[in-house]
């Protein structure tokens, strides 16, 4: 990787040229691309993908192994897993873009406002934050479930509220940073306002490489949904998801394995499939960024 | 190094105290009665109105908080209703069983995580570090629970090389060993990996400084130089990430022994999540976190003693 380090961009366009050519020359991140669009097609495209009805039950043929009629086998109510899997992946993927799209936006805007805002405010967010990233995730998602009642938007919300102090530790520090910047003192000086400064200025600054970082967290969200319908506070049944597989999977190991295996491949696939190819991008746009984890 | 051992120990101390309130409030955020909130369907109203009593639910919010961080600070969690014992007592009981668990994993993990990124830092580019890069990176996106379930599948259900289930026998140490190595592997492989990668870029780092080039032209060997001089400073990124590493491990700790059905915090989080027993749940992660801030203290303190540059961060 640092061998390839040695091209001088000059023009913008033989820059992102040059950029392409590096990731088409990182194996892995090849792989991880392939594995992420065959992910997010067979979830655009799972209604037609699907043979037969994710949640249709046939108890005359549970449990049976795969055959050229289901070739994921059946779970304990006749449903085809194959199916599921690919419902499980949709879900999985839904999950993940809402939540971390609203963390996003939350952790922005807080973040902006606690390294711009005045010190108190500073504070305050940073004593927050530091607490919710004290609790460890799972054991505090389990505890908020108890609360408000195991459902798809209590995934979220788990997500949501652990996610925010991360990507708002991250746009705090880049604010203040920024915030003695010429640039901006130049801004204040001719009498732009705080809205004016964050919006305008700092924003497209952040944005950037808080998206590289925000796409690396997919795969983390995608564990907590599969983790916590794993434990049966997740997704309710009867809608797949890949978690729900796997505890039925659980369920059967000693003579069914093959639910296991399909619940739990396309879970690994796709964490590979998107840690591989965040890590390639962030090598490639944002080597300062390597250090951040 | 006073100042600083006092401003951290303070950070930690306001931390606990902010969780604690927010656990507390998160209860009365939640839309209805909060005594049936907490105990559940399953209690009876007789329950909900010593609880009621107990919690001062008529009393503001504020003064029910700070009324229950007193009480967590003197050792009281209150009382699980269901069996009418300290809350507290009914954690401590089961916290052993997670801890030797994690430290387990994390010991396993650092006997060949270590060493790992110190080779594949020293022969950089070689087969063996580009092997290790893969490794990293997929063991630390692959979840703890699919390699609990797949360790599971493989060594104990298929091969049957493994017990599956349980803690072992009480006072059989070796039956106890062998319990606990399919969950200590599947919590401690991502461990191996993130070591290893970290190690290797710190180690990357100060293979390049001037007393390591000084102690080369000294003619010191390679293997000294390496493991007296340049990981005692390629060391300190790591001691940090070990105690944030804690929160993580014990995340993953709650599968492994629902999976591995081992009794522990995690398994006793998720038997009250399922009678939706609020009180023990909120002990089990006060603990937990208490034990979080701890250890993130701890490595911090450490990094504080070993580099004095560290005393200024704060």
């Amino acid at each position: 990787m640092d061998s390839t380090n040695n091209y001088t961009p000059r023009v913008k366009k033989s820059e992102f040229i040059s950029l392409v050519a590096r990731f088409t020359q990182d194996p892995l991140g090849l792989f991880g691309l392939t594995l992420v669009v065959l992910m997010v097609l067979s979830a655009v495209l799972a209604t037609w993908i699907v043979p037969y009805d994710p949640t249709a039950l046939d108890i005359l043929h549970r449990l049976e192994p795969p055959s050229t009629a289901h070739i994921m086998g059946t779970d304990q109510l006749g449903r085809d897993v194959f199916s599921r899997v690919i419902m499980g992946g949709r879900i999985a993927l839904k999950v993940s873009l809402i939540s971390i799209a609203i963390a996003l936006s939350c952790g922005l805007l807080l973040g902006l406002i606690a390294g711009y805002g005045p010190p108190w405010v500073d504070r305050l967010m940073i004593m927050l934050f530091d607490t919710i990233r004290s609790f460890p995730t799972i054991i505090f998602a389990l505890a908020i479930v108890t609360l408000v009642g195991p459902s798809l938007n209590t995934i979220i919300l788990v997500v949501i509220i652990t996610t925010i102090p991360v990507y708002g530790r991250i746009v705090r520090a880049q604010a203040q940073s920024m915030k003695s910047n010429e640039f901006i003192l130049a801004e204040r000086a001719m009498g732009a306002g705080m809205p004016r400064i964050l919006t305008v200025h700092m924003l497209p600054n952040i944005i950037g490489p808080l998206l590289i970082i925000a796409s690396m967290d997919i795969p983390a969200v995608v564990t907590i949904e599969a983790g916590l319908s794993f434990l049966g506070v997740g997704i309710r049944p009867p809608t797949p998801s890949w978690g729900s597989i796997l505890n039925d999977g659980y369920s059967y190991i000693r003579n069914t394995p093959w639910l296991i295996i399909s619940g739990g491949i396309p879970l690994i696939l796709t964490t590979l499939g998107f840690t591989f190819l965040g890590e390639s991008l962030r090598d490639i746009f944002d080597p300062k960024l390597r250090k951040d984890i | 190094m006073w100042i600083y051992l006092v401003k951290r120990t303070a950070l930690a101390l306001i931390i606990v105290i902010t969780a604690i309130s927010l656990l507390y409030s998160m209860i009365l955020m939640v839309p209805g009665d909060p005594t049936a909130v907490i105990l559940g369907p399953r209690s009876t109203p007789e329950m909900r109105e010593a609880l009621r009593h107990d919690m001062g639910l008529d009393k503001p919010a504020i003064i029910q908080v700070a009324g229950f961080i007193l009480k967590v600070f003197k050792g009281d969690m209150g009382i699980d209703v269901f069996t009418n014992r300290p809350v507290s007592q009914i954690v401590f009981e089961q916290l052993p069983h997670t801890i030797i668990l994690i430290i387990a994993g994390i010991s396993w993990a650092i006997v060949l995580g270590i060493p790992l990124g110190c080779y594949s830092a020293i022969y950089r580019n070689s087969f063996i570090d580009k092997l290790t890069g893969v490794f990293s990176v997929g063991t630390i996106a692959i979840p703890a629970f699919v390699i609990a379930l797949y360790g599971l599948l493989i060594f104990a259900v298929q091969l049957q090389w493994l017990p599956a289930i349980g803690a072992g026998e009480k006072g059989d140490f070796w039956d106890q060993v062998k319990h606990l190595i399919l969950p200590a592997f599947a919590i401690g492989l991502g461990w191996v990996g993130y070591l290893a990668r970290l190690v290797r870029a710190s180690m990357l780092e100060v293979l390049g400084e001037n007393h390591i080039r000084t102690a080369r032209a000294f003619g010191l060997p390679e293997r000294l130089i390496v493991f007296k001089y340049a990981l005692k400073l390629a060391i300190l990124p790591t001691i940090a990430l070990m105690g944030v590493g804690v929160g993580y491990l014990l995340s993953s700790s709650v599968f492994a022994e629902i999976v591995f059905a081992r009794p522990g915090i995690g398994k006793l989080i998720y038997d009250s999540v399922l009678t939706r027993n609020y009180p023990i749940i909120m002990g089990s992660v006060l603990i937990t976190t208490i034990i979080f801030v701890l250890c993130t203290m701890t490595a911090d303190i450490i990094n504080a003693i070993l580099d004095p540059r560290m005393r200024e961060n704060l």
